[in-house]
């Protein structure tokens, strides 16, 4: 099916996988950056301002 | 507690509130008054971005069974063979992702609110019992990929369920069994458990802040609710 | 409204009742925005990123890739000493292998419900399931109307032979042994594998439909072939694997508390670290289950003052 072949991966993350080991701790490049990414996403949810409308209590 | 406006329409009727239809009806609408099931307005201390991880979580699961709807209406097999399916099944994967993401996230922001406070400790214990029921569902999930991957993932982890006697009657090595787990049981208990959940919520409202300034306190702590 | 009994106030299991002001807030509005948002993000990581695919081992890829592993794991299953013939429950009976902490002994209790004759079901069942093949069913019956002790002299010098066993262009060879029929009934599986036939034979057990694959994936996994492909992914156990997923992609970062247990002592040396991983895990989420209950755990949220910024807009009105 053509759909297939125009929809491959743009980025391959196929193929051998990069680790990094730290004392007794293994992981993976991917995992970390998810981790790190949620980190830093957490940390800019509370740091970021959130909009307020004017004139909005009752 | 606020009175529901049936209950005052029926009391008359002892025969009607003697009816399960009638008194759950009542109790669904004395807990989930249409103004709390759907509020317009939240209390003003809901102003950080991290009070959105719970929707986006629960957006996620939608498209975690949205693109696994499509999936079934092909087969287990199909993606294996069709670019389109492929694809599709990319999408479940990433939605799968960014439930854990969100899920996560949210859970973080919610302990750092301490958002048990206030008769919240269901609240907080369904939303626990939903993530360990989601890791339980994604788990299947890998195991219907029937691919290395299952074959590798449930080879190892009938080692952990068979040392605890589960193995006897929940074998991950039925692909037959496991995906039925997947796309029926196990779905069905995350939708209701995080309904559960979301009730939960509406019912009790958005946790309070903490206190900051020391005030001459008295002696009745009670449930937050919004002031009707 | 007068609550049930006086209780003193603790800041971190109560709250005062909010009576401050709200603000307008469309929930709804707010679950479509979210839902189309998390949509495009889906549909741009499916379309950058794809998903893994790795292709499944069969016992045909397992005896023509490795015919040498795959004769070393068969004459273990025909002589039941592989590691699925020494299993205990739920396949067999084996006695005093099933983990335990103490006492408590699960699987042990709840016995055989998966029942698996390695060597009726991986070998001489299907090798019996073949026909206009007089040399191996001489052989078998040459095998089955055996003393044990003479079936097992057989077994021991065939694996001594098959050690040294070379590959010649995907056909087993072994070196002569005093193995008696063990020879022929090893090569006719493998070469019953590297045609096709055992994974359908071992699948479907005699039925058209079958989904239970208990049975070939627990003869691949007695191999060291499948083992080999998962190191070579990083998803061993020693190698945090519970984690990974195949190639670069992530995989379950959740799973990482899990996974840990089994790399730190004493369940890291320990025959029974599946259970004793269990245990902690189980208690652990009862821990978080019930964590509004459980002071000093409950409190961290107040002294860490995370809530300080969270909530920095209603601490700003309030002064």
């Amino acid at each position: 099916m053509s759909f297939g072949v125009l929809i491959a991966a743009l980025i391959n993350l196929n193929g051998s996988g990069h680790y990094l080991h730290w004392g007794f701790v293994q992981i993976s490049v991917a995992n970390l950056v998810v981790i790190l990414l949620m980190i830093a996403v957490f940390v800019l949810a509370i740091l970021l301002p959130f909009p307020r409308r004017k004139g909005r209590d009752r | 507690m606020s009175l529901d406006i049936t209950t005052e329409r029926d009391a008359s009727s002892s025969e009607e509130s003697r009816q399960w239809t009638a008194r759950v009806r009542n109790a669904a609408a004395t807990a989930f008054p249409p103004d709390r099931l759907l509020p317009d307005r939240q209390p003003a201390y809901m102003a950080s971005w991290i009070y959105v991880f719970g929707v986006l979580t629960v957006v996620s699961l939608a498209w975690v069974i949205i693109t696994g709807c499509v999936l079934a209406v092909m087969g287990p097999s199909w993606w294996h063979v069709s670019g389109l399916g492929h694809f599709v099944n990319s999408l479940h994967l990433w939605s799968v992702e960014f439930f854990f993401f969100f899920m996560v996230i949210h859970l973080w922001g919610k302990f750092f609110m301490a958002a048990w406070r206030g008769n919240r400790k269901l609240t907080w214990a369904t939303g626990v019992v939903s993530f360990v029921a989601s890791i339980a569902a994604a788990f299947t999930g890998y195991l219907s990929q029937a691919n290395f991957d299952s074959q590798w993932i449930s080879t190892q982890a009938k080692d952990g369920i068979n040392s605890t006697g589960a193995g006897a009657f929940w074998n991950v090595l039925n692909f037959g069994q496991m995906l039925m787990w997947h796309i029926v049981l196990l779905p069905i208990a995350v939708v209701i458990i995080a309904g559960l959940h979301v009730l939960m919520v509406r019912r009790r409202g958005i946790v309070p802040p903490f206190d900051i300034e020391p005030k001459d306190h008295g002696d009745t702590p009670s449930a937050a609710e919004p002031s009707e | 409204m007068s609550p049930r009994k006086a209780k003193r106030f603790n800041p971190d299991r109560d709250v005062r009742e909010w009576n401050g002001a709200y603000r307008p807030y469309d929930i709804l509005k707010e679950a479509f925005v979210a839902l189309v948002a998390v949509g495009v993000l889906i549909v741009l990581l499916a379309v950058v990123f794809s998903s893994p695919d790795e292709p499944a081992v069969t016992l045909k890829s397992w005896s023509t890739s490795d015919p040498v592993d795959f004769a070393q794991t068969a004459v273990t299953e025909l002589d039941g000493t592989s590691p699925l013939a020494t299993y205990g429950p739920p396949y067999n009976s084996t006695p005093d292998v099933t983990q335990h902490i103490g006492f408590f002994e699960p699987a042990q209790w709840i016995g055989v419900h998966q029942p698996i004759n390695t060597a009726q079901d991986f070998v001489i069942g299907p090798l019996r399931s073949l026909s206009n093949q007089p040399l191996v069913q001489r052989a078998l019956d040459t095998y089955d109307s055996s003393t044990p002790t003479q079936q097992s002299a057989w077994t021991t010098a065939y694996e001594k032979a098959v050690a040294n066993a070379t590959d010649v262009h995907g056909r087993l060879q072994v070196p002569h042994a005093q193995s008696g029929p063990v020879g022929v009934i090893i090569g006719s599986l493998t070469t019953m594998a590297q045609n096709g036939g055992l994974d359908g034979t071992l699948l479907s057990q005699g039925q058209f439909y079958n989904t239970n694959y208990t049975k070939p994936l627990l003869f691949i996994a007695n191999g060291s072939y499948l083992n080999n492909l998962a190191g070579a992914q990083h998803l061993q156990g020693t190698q945090w694997g519970m984690m990974n997923e195949t190639g670069n992609y992530p995989g379950q970062a959740w799973l990482w508390l899990y996974t840990m247990w089994y790399q730190v002592p004493p369940m890291k040396t320990s025959t029974n670290a599946d259970l004793e991983v269990w245990a902690i895990m189980m208690a652990l989420t009862v821990v978080l289950i019930l964590l509004p209950f459980i002071p000093v755990l409950r409190s961290i949220p107040r002294w860490s003052r995370v809530y300080r910024l969270i909530w920095r807009q209603h601490y700003r009105s309030l002064a």
